[in-house]
């Protein structure tokens, strides 16, 4: 696949593969993946803003040029913003590819870093040399004013252009958590919100702090995602409650709302509203308890997106959807294409509610004769 | 409808405000100053929007917990930031109010002596820089509403929008698009549960007001203190039949 690399959020041409039950494969215009949804169903989306999480800035100590990038946060609390962990890299900037940035200087715990006009100290490293804990000296406004003032989206090398944070905020973007766009969002729209409405869709969201989506570093990618804190209104929770009860289907955008449904639901038995801090990672053996189906951008084959898709499907349908998107040309990463996945009729089994959708074939009807 | 002042004897108790999160730009003086104070004296979580650096410090100093932003809504590279450090330190956005306006050059000019770049700049302040800002915040405002929170945009408007008063052309013209604008967005999201309120808080007696009409009767014009009740009350009567609404 190659890599999108205009930072068009919703390109009239974007793409869309959907994969059914029984590993069936259509390919679509994501313009029209509404079609692919059934009234009762439940849309839940990420609502989270995308922070400014970028930081050029000095480690003072040796007074070498540094980036960090914020990459994690223990809660979502406004004013629990002086302690992030980073990935730090050494000199240069975003148009050099992750792989090729160098280390930073070697970091160790009480290290000042100016960054811009924020002060902030190391208190920890994380077992990398690139990853560490750090807290702001500032009071929570001043950390706010100083990321607004001097952060800068997370940028991508393969990008053209120097990201904006306009460009990094979905449509639907809210309270600002994320570290990196949570892209499937970009999807939506609000005349996408109104389609929803029309065709009596149900329509909810959640704030969830996607994390970084890689470092350009094997060791460290390993390791992603790290701990990322999520909210569940409780409007959401009841929306869940109600369409599960009436047999409808929820629908995730974005793995990272796979991830906190899922989570919530593995501790509780069901999806409460309220916080919680998710630890897991998705894979093959993962148990999926609430979502029926994902919209996500399309990944390659290592990284944890992939992986996450492995709880919908087996993995000879994966090599199918891969094989699929390579073939079609779709475009990769956060401006391209999308997937939209729904959980294998085994894996259902596994839930035991075992009902069969003819959901595509009512879509492809309403989209040939509209 | 969304063009109404209350009658002074309608206005609802303000307690429903306590703990909302509001924000108001143009908020170090005249009405915004007044507004940023009596939401904050209602247990409001207030963060206000000025582009002097001295008077946002000096606002934030007086009202404890208050948050101020330095930021012009007139510049397309400042709404971002300024939605960021207001959903960020707030946690979210329950109320905007569009305050924030320019007269342009003064004294005020008939539109053929008006220059292009002063109607222009009257225009990104008055009509661009609510339009960019309320789509930044569109996104939070529905979250609101989603939650039972409510979601209410108020774009305080003038006379000025509706009748044609010579030599406020640029500011009338503004205004009557701000006003035109904010009945759209009303259409547009009831759905999703934000209210738009274009608000005409009368000839006040403010610096712009002096700027505009240095030789006006002073006893004639309304203490903004007035007219930032009047939309206190307002927002506070629309909020309080959204949560009805939800109740229902």
């Amino acid at each position: 696949m190659n890599a999108a690399r205009l930072p068009v959020q919703r390109p009239a041409d974007a793409r869309l593969l959907v994969v059914d039950e029984d590993g069936g494969l259509v390919h679509a215009q994501r313009a029209f993946f509404i079609d692919f949804l059934a009234p009762g169903d439940l849309l839940v989306a990420n609502d989270a803003a995308t922070l400014p999480a970028s930081l050029a800035g000095i480690h003072v100590t040796s007074g070498a040029p540094i980036e960090v990038r914020l990459a994690a946060r223990r809660s979502l609390d406004a004013h629990d913003v002086r302690h992030f962990d980073a990935v730090v890299f050494g000199a240069g900037d975003w148009r050099t590819r992750t792989e090729d940035r160098p280390l930073p200087p070697a970091l160790a715990p009480g290290d000042r870093l100016q960054l811009g006009p924020l002060s902030a100290w190391i208190e920890e490293l994380l077992g990398h040399p690139r990853l560490v804990s750090l807290r702001f000296g500032d009071a929570p406004d001043a950390v706010w004013a100083g990321l607004a003032a001097h952060g800068k989206p997370i940028q991508y090398a393969h990008l053209a252009d120097r990201l904006r944070l306009w460009d990094v905020w979905t449509p639907i973007a809210g309270a600002p958590a994320a570290f990196e766009p949570p892209s499937a969002g970009f999807a939506i729209d609000w005349s996408a919100l109104r389609r929803l409405r029309e065709r009596g869709i149900g329509f909810a969201t959640l704030t969830h702090a996607a994390g970084i989506s890689s470092t350009g570093d094997p060791a460290l990618d390993r390791r992603l995602p790290l701990d990322e804190p999520y909210r569940i209104p409780a409007a959401t929770a009841q929306a869940i409650r109600r369409t599960r009860a009436r047999g409808g289907r929820v629908v995730a955008v974005g793995t990272t709302v796979v991830r906190a449904l899922e989570h919530a639901a593995a501790r509780h038995g069901s999806v409460p509203a309220g916080e919680g801090l998710a630890t897991q990672r998705l894979g093959p053996a993962t148990p999926l308890r609430i979502v029926d189906a994902v919209l996500s951008g399309t990944h390659e084959p290592g990284t944890s997106h992939h992986e996450l898709l492995r709880a919908f499907i087996d993995d000879a349908t994966l090599a199918h959807v891969d094989a699929a998107l390579e073939q079609g040309g779709y475009r990769t990463h956060e401006f391209g294409d999308s997937v939209l996945v729904a959980r294998s009729a085994a894996a259902r089994a596994m839930r035991g509610d075992g009902r069969a959708a003819d959901w595509v074939r009512a879509a492809q009807q309403r989209l040939m004769s509209a | 409808m969304t063009n109404a002042i209350l009658p002074a004897h309608a206005h609802p108790s303000s307690a429903g405000l306590a703990g909302l999160r509001i924000l108001v730009t143009g908020g170090t003086s005249g009405l915004g100053r007044e507004l940023v104070r009596q939401l904050h004296a209602a247990g409001a979580r207030v963060a206000f929007v000025a582009r002097t650096a001295q008077r946002v410090h000096a606002l934030a100093d007086e009202l404890p917990s208050s948050i101020g932003i330095v930021g012009d809504v007139g510049r397309k590279d400042d709404i971002h930031p300024i939605a960021l450090q207001a959903t960020g330190a707030l946690g979210g956005i329950d109320v905007l109010i569009n305050n924030a306006s320019i007269l342009g050059p003064v004294p005020l000019a008939l539109l053929g002596d008006t220059e292009c770049e002063s109607f222009e700049q009257v225009l990104a302040v008055n009509l661009l820089g609510p339009f960019r800002l309320t789509r930044a915040l569109l996104g939070a405002l529905a979250a609101s509403a989603r939650d039972g929170r409510g979601a209410v945009v108020v774009n305080v408007s003038s006379n000025a929008a509706l009748e044609a008063y010579p030599r406020w052309g640029a500011y009338g013209a503004s205004k009557a698009a701000l006003h035109h604008m904010s009945n759209i967005w009303d259409a547009e999201t009831a759905a999703d549960g934000i209210r738009f309120l274009a608000v005409d808080p009368g000839d006040m007696d403010t610096p712009m007001h002096a700027a505009a009409l240095p030789d006006a009767d002073l006893a004639t014009l309304k203490r903004p203190a007035q007219s930032a009740a009047e939309i206190v009350g307002l927002v506070t009567a629309t909020l309080a039949r959204q949560h009805a609404r939800e109740a229902a």
